[in-house]
C-alpha cells in the first residue's frame, strides 16, 4: 500500500529531477525515518529545484529561507511587534513556522544564525521572548550547503552536522539526463503544474508504517559490526556515534518500507549507509586505504555480514 | 590468491625488526664490533627501504657482503664452527636476509631463525634475568608470528600481544612435561660447543704475591653450601683447594706429587654434613672444608687432601661431603715428602733465610719456633692491607723488612719460607675462608672475594698442622670476613662491606631465588630425573622409558587441550540457520559463484541467479526463504530444516 504510493512520489519528483533516482529515493526515505535532510552540492546542479518538487509531490506548506551571512536569528524564528492598538507586543511568527522549510545556502549564515535553525530542528519548537511555540508536523527542514571550501562560508560544525539525519550529494547529471534537460522546459516551469500524490494523512501513516518495519537481531548484528568496525579501525578520525547508530536503523527501516518489504534486510541498511554515514565519518589523514569519496564504500566492504 | 608471496606489510616488517633486535640485543657484547655496525647498518637499510617503499637490493651485491662477512669471521675466529663464531655468523645472515624478505615466506623463515636464535642465548647464560628476558622475546616473536597470519590489515599490537601471551600460557602445560620427561642424555651431541667456557675466574694453581689479591675486587660466586645442621663456626669455614709444595722464590705452585697413599688421621668432633655447589672454574678442584673425609665419585681425594676433578670443572658440579672438624694427623712423614716440604731455591730471600735461623736456634723445638714467627707478626709493625706494595725479586725479604704490609698470600708465603728456612715443613693451602650465610635460603655463600691462602706445618707430635699467620696479623679475617679486616678506604665488592638493612635483605632473597634455580632448574641432571621418576613408582628408568612417558604424556596434554578448544569452538557455533546459509553459498562457490562476505542475500541471490540461470528459481526460493526466516519475525526450527532440505537439494557441480 505504502509502495505503491512512495513509488508514485518518487516518479513524479523524478520527472523534474531528471536521472537522480537513487537520490530521490534517498532523499524520501529521509522524510519518511522523521529525519531532515542535506543537500550538498555546487551550485545549480538542482539543489533547490529537489527541496521545492519534495515539498510540493508531498503536498506540504513550503517556506524558502535563504541563507546569507546578515541573517540574523530573528529572520528566522520570528519577532515580536509593539502594536500601538492593543498597546501589546504581537509575536510575528518567521518563515520557520513551515512544514518543509528549504534552508538555502545554510553555511552561508553566521553560526548564530545556523544554531537558531538547527536548535528549532532538534527539539520542534521555537522558543522567543520567553514563549515556547510548538512547529508544525510533520516538520521538515531541508538545507542544501556548498562545499565549504567555496568563498564565503561558514562550515557546519560537526555536532550540527549530526542533526542531520541525511547528507546527499546530487552530482552532474548523466549525459543522456543533461540531454533531456537541455532539450525540456525549463523544470522551475514544471513545479507549479505539479500535483501532491500525497495526502498529509498518507504521509503519517507511512511514517507510522516505516517505524513497525520488523528489525530481527541478525539485522542489529551487523549494524552493530558496522558501528563497531567504524570505532575501532584506525581509518577513521573518530567512529560512528550511538545516535548515527539510531539513525541508521530508522532511515534502514523507511529504506525497507519503500522496498515494500516488512522487515529490514542488510540491503537496506547498505542502501542508506552512504547516506547517513557520509556526514558522520571522516578518514583519518595517515590512511592509506581509503580515500575520502569512498568512505561509505569502504565501510561497507570491510564489514561481512554476520 | 597465495599468501605465501604476497608483499608484507609496513607493520609486519617493524614487527620482524623489532623481534630481530631484541633477541640479537644480548649476543652484542660478544660480537666483534664490526659484526655489530654491519648488523645495524643492514637494519637500518630495511628500514629504509620499508619507509620509502623501494626496492630490495640485487642479489650480487648481498652475495659479496656476505662473502665478505664469512671471511671476516673466519679471520676473526680462525674458524667458522664453533659457538662463537656460529653465533656471529647467523646473526650476519640474519641481518642479510632481511635485505631479500620480500614475501611472506622469508619472514616466517626469519622468524623461526628468531626462535633458534634464542636457544643460542642459553649457550652464554642460563641466568634467570636471562630467562626471563628470553621469555620476553619469545612473547614478541610469537606475536609478530601472529601479525603475519592477517593481510593487509593488522590486527594491532594488543590483540597481538593477547594472543601471544595467551598461546604461551597454553603452552605450559607441553613444557613441563617436557622439561620433566626429555631424556638427559649426556654426550657430545647434547654438551656445550668446545669453546663454551672460558673466561671463568677462580684460584688458579699457582700463588705469588697479588695474585689472591686480585679476586678480591670480584663478587662472583665460587661455591654455595647447605648444611644438614648447624653452619659451622666462622674459624672453622676453610675451604680447601690447592695445596702447594714448590717455591721458586716468587710464586709457590702446586704440581701435584707422586703417587700418594692415603694419610692416616684420627678424627675427632661432631662431621659436618653439607652439600657443595660450585661454580664452574675451569681448574679440577672441587672444594671442601677441612678436613674432607672422603671425596665424592669420581673426585679423588688426595694424599694431602685435596679434592680431584677427573677433568676441570666446567659445569656447575653438585656434590656430598663429610668433614671432620678437628683432626690429629698421625702418619709419618716420608723423605720424598720431607724433602718438598723443606725445598727452598738456593739464593733467594737471604736475609729472611739469615732471621729464620736466628729465631730457630732461640726457639726450644719447632712449635715454640712457629708461635715465635707468629708472634712476631702479631708485635712487628705488621699490618693487613688488600693494596699491598708491589714486591720485586726477594718478595719475602721485602716484605718482612722493608713493606710489612700484605695480604692473606704475603702472610701465608712469608711464614712457609720462614719455616722451611727453620727447618720445619711446611706448606701454602689455598682455598676459600668464610662466607655469608644467606638467612633467606639458610645456605652459606663463598665468593671468589672470600679467597684465601694459609699454611700447614709439620710438627713431629701432631702431624700436618693447620697454622693461619693472617690470623696472627688480624683476627678479624678469620672470625668476620674480608670487610671487617681492611680499612674502609680500600675497595671491595660491595657485597662484602655492611650496608642497609633492606638492601642485604634483598641481595640474599635474589641470592636465594638464583640458588634455587641453579639447584632445581639448571642442576636437573639425569641422576635426579631418574631419582624422581622412581619416586613415581618407575623403576629401572632408562631413557627410552622416560622418552615413552614423555611422549604419552604430551600427547594426552595436547589431546586435551584441542578437546577443550574445540568444546569452546561448539558453545560459539552459529546457530543452524547460519550454518545452513554458510552451506548454501560453499555450494555456489562451487558452481563459480563465489558470495562477498559484505553482499546482502537479495543481492547475492539476484547476481547468482544471472550467473545459473538453471537453478535460479531455486536459488531465489531458498534465498527469499532464508531472508524470512533470518531477518523476519518468525523463524522456527521447522523452517530451518526445510530450508536445509531445499539446500541439499540444489544440485552439485
Amino acid at each position: 500500500m505504502h509502495r505503491e504510493k512512495i513509488d508514485n512520489v518518487v516518479k513524479h519528483i523524478s520527472q523534474v529531477i531528471l536521472g537522480k533516482e537513487r537520490q530521490i529515493r534517498l532523499a524520501v526515505a529521509c522524510l519518511l525515518a522523521r529525519g531532515h535532510l542535506l543537500i550538498e552540492d555546487i551550485p545549480g546542479v538542482g539543489k533547490t529545484t529537489l527541496a521545492h518538487t519534495l515539498a510540493v509531490v508531498l503536498g506540504l506548506q513550503f517556506q524558502r529561507i535563504q541563507f546569507t551571512s546578515d541573517l540574523l536569528p530573528a529572520d528566522i524564528l520570528g519577532v515580536s511587534i509593539y502594536e500601538r492598538e492593543s498597546g501589546r507586543f504581537r509575536f510575528h511568527p518567521g518563515p520557520i513556522f513551515s512544514q518543509v522549510i528549504l534552508a538555502d545556502e545554510v553555511n552561508r549564515a553566521t553560526p548564530k544564525t545556523q544554531s537558531a535553525l538547527l536548535e528549532a530542528m532538534e527539539e520542534h519548537q521555537v522558543t522567543a521572548e520567553g514563549e515556547t511555540r510548538p512547529l508544525p508536523e510533520p516538520f521538515f527542514v531541508i538545507a542544501t550547503q556548498n562545499p565549504s571550501n567555496q568563498i564565503g562560508t561558514f562550515p557546519l560544525p560537526e555536532s550540527q552536522l549530526d542533526r542531520f539525519l541525511m547528507r546527499i550529494e546530487l552530482g552532474y547529471p548523466d549525459a543522456g539526463a543533461e540531454r533531456a534537460l537541455l532539450q525540456g522546459a525549463d523544470r522551475r516551469d514544471l513545479l507549479p503544474k505539479l500535483t501532491p500524490c500525497l495526502l498529509p494523512e498518507e504521509l503519517a501513516a507511512a511514517q507510522t508504517a516505516a517505524r513497525a518495519v520488523h528489525v530481527s537481531g541478525a539485522l542489529l548484528d551487523y549494524l552493530q559490526a558496522l558501528v563497531d568496525y567504524s570505532r575501532k579501525s584506525p581509518d577513521y578520525v573518530s567512529g560512528l556515534s550511538p545516535r548515527a547508530a539510531l539513525a541508521l536503523l530508522a532511515a534502514a527501516r523507511a529504506w525497507a518500507l519503500m522496498e515494500g518489504r516488512n522487515q529490514v534486510l542488510p540491503e537496506d541498511l547498505q542502501a542508506i549507509v552512504p547516506g547517513v554515514v557520509g556526514h558522520r565519518l571522516f578518514v583519518a589523514r595517515d590512511s592509506t586505504r581509503i580515500n575520502g569519496a569512498a568512505v561509505s564504500e569502504n565501510l561497507i566492504e570491510a564489514v561481512p555480514i554476520p | 590468491m597465495n599468501a605465501v608471496k604476497e608483499r608484507l606489510h609496513p607493520g609486519q616488517v617493524g614487527w620482524l625488526l623489532l623481534a630481530l633486535t631484541l633477541v640479537t640485543l644480548p649476543h652484542v657484547e660478544r660480537l666483534p664490533w664490526w659484526v655489530t655496525l654491519l648488523a645495524v647498518m643492514l637494519l637500518a637499510w630495511r628500514v629504509y627501504i620499508t619507509w620509502h617503499a623501494l626496492h630490495m637490493p640485487p642479489k650480487w651485491l648481498l652475495f659479496i657482503i656476505a662473502g665478505g662477512t664469512v671471511g671476516g669471521i673466519y679471520i676473526h675466529y680462525g674458524r667458522l664452527m664453533g659457538r662463537d663464531s656460529g653465533v656471529t655468523l647467523l646473526v650476519v645472515m640474519l641481518a642479510l636476509k632481511l635485505l631479500e624478505m620480500a614475501a611472506l615466506r622469508d619472514a616466517m623463515v626469519l622468524v623461526f631463525l628468531c626462535y633458534f636464535l634464542v636457544i643460542t642465548n642459553f649457550l652464554y647464560s642460563q641466568s634467570i634475568p636471562t630467562a626471563l628476558y628470553l621469555l620476553v622475546v619469545v612473547w614478541v616473536i610469537t606475536a609478530t608470528l601472529i601479525g603475519f597470519q592477517f593481510r593487509q590489515q593488522q590486527p594491532g599490537y594488543r590483540y597481538q600481544f593477547r594472543s601471544a601471551g595467551f598461546m604461551l600460557l597454553q603452552s605450559i602445560p607441553l613444557m613441563l612435561v617436557l622439561f620433566v620427561l626429555f631424556p638427559r642424555i649426556s654426550g657430545p651431541l647434547w654438551g656445550m660447543p668446545q669453546d663454551a667456557l672460558s673466561g671463568t675466574t677462580g684460584l688458579s694453581d699457582e700463588m705469588s704475591p697479588g695474585s689472591v689479591s686480585k679476586l678480591l675486587t670480584s663478587d662472583a660466586v665460587a661455591l654455595r653450601a647447605s648444611f644438614r645442621s648447624e653452619v659451622p663456626r666462622p674459624n672453622q669455614l676453610y675451604w680447601r683447594g690447592p695445596v702447594m709444595w714448590d717455591f721458586d722464590g716468587y710464586t709457590w705452585s702446586a704440581s701435584r706429587l707422586g703417587n700418594q697413599l692415603q694419610r692416616e688421621v684420627e678424627r675427632s668432633g661432631t662431621p659436618i654434613e653439607y652439600t657443595v655447589t660450585v661454580e664452574p672454574h675451569s681448574r679440577r678442584w672441587l672444594f671442601a672444608l677441612d678436613l674432607p673425609t672422603r671425596a665424592p665419585a669420581p673426585a679423588r681425594l688426595t694424599g694431602d687432601f685435596q679434592l680431584l676433578n677427573p677433568t676441570p670443572v666446567t659445569r656447575r658440579t653438585r656434590y656430598e661431603m663429610t668433614s671432620s672438624p678437628a683432626w690429629r694427623d698421625n702418619a709419618e712423614l716420608s723423605n720424598y715428602e720431607r724433602q718438598r716440604a723443606l725445598a727452598l731455591p738456593g739464593r733467594s730471600n737471604p736475609r729472611t733465610a739469615a732471621l729464620a735461623e736466628r729465631m730457630r736456634k732461640n726457639a726450644v723445638d719447632d712449635r715454640a719456633y712457629a708461635n715465635a714467627v707468629l708472634s712476631m707478626f702479631r708485635t712487628q709493625n705488621f699490618y693487613y692491607t688488600t693494596t699491598p706494595p708491589l714486591l720485586g725479586g726477594n718478595p719475602v725479604d721485602e716484605f718482612l723488612f722493608s713493606t710489612q704490609a700484605g695480604f692473606c698470600e704475603h702472610y701465608a708465603s712469608a711464614f712457609a719460607v720462614l719455616m722451611r728456612a727453620g727447618g720445619v715443613p711446611a706448606r701454602v693451602v689455598t682455598g676459600y675462608q668464610g662466607g655469608e650465610i644467606n638467612y633467606v635460603g639458610s645456605y652459606l655463600t663463598v665468593r671468589q672475594a672470600d679467597a684465601h691462602a694459609w699454611t700447614e706445618v709439620w710438627f713431629k707430635d701432631s702431624g700436618w698442622t693447620r697454622v693461619d699467620p693472617t690470623g696472627a696479623v688480624s683476627p678479624n679475617r678469620v672470625e668476620s670476613g674480608v670487610a671487617s679486616a681492611v680499612p674502609q678506604s680500600e675497595s671491595l665488592p660491595r657485597q662484602l662491606r655492611g650496608e642497609y638493612e633492606w638492601l642485604q635483605r634483598a641481595r640474599m632473597t635474589w641470592d636465594s631465588v638464583t640458588n634455587t634455580w641453579n639447584q632445581t632448574v639448571l642442576e636437573y641432571t639425569q641422576e635426579r630425573q631418574f631419582q624422581l621418576m622412581e619416586r613415581a613408582g618407575i623403576d629401572n628408568v632408562t631413557w627410552q622409558k622416560l622418552a615413552t612417558v614423555m611422549f604419552m604424556l604430551a600427547t594426552a596434554i595436547t589431546l586435551a587441550v584441542g578437546l577443550l578448544m574445540l568444546v569452546r569452538l561448539r558453545a560459539q557455533r552459529p546457530d543452524p540457520l547460519v550454518r545452513a546459509y554458510a552451506r548454501f553459498c560453499a555450494k555456489l562457490a562451487r558452481h563459480g559463484v563465489t558470495r562477498h562476505p559484505s553482499e546482502g542475500p537479495v543481492a547475492f541471490s539476484r547476481r547468482a541467479g544471472t550467473m545459473l540461470p538453471a537453478m535460479r528459481e531455486a536459488i531465489e526460493q531458498i534465498s527469499a526463504y532464508y531472508v524470512e526466516l533470518r531477518y523476519g519475525p518468525t523463524a522456527t526450527d521447522a523452517g530451518v530444516k526445510d530450508l536445509m532440505t531445499r539446500i541439499r537439494a540444489l544440485p552439485a557441480p
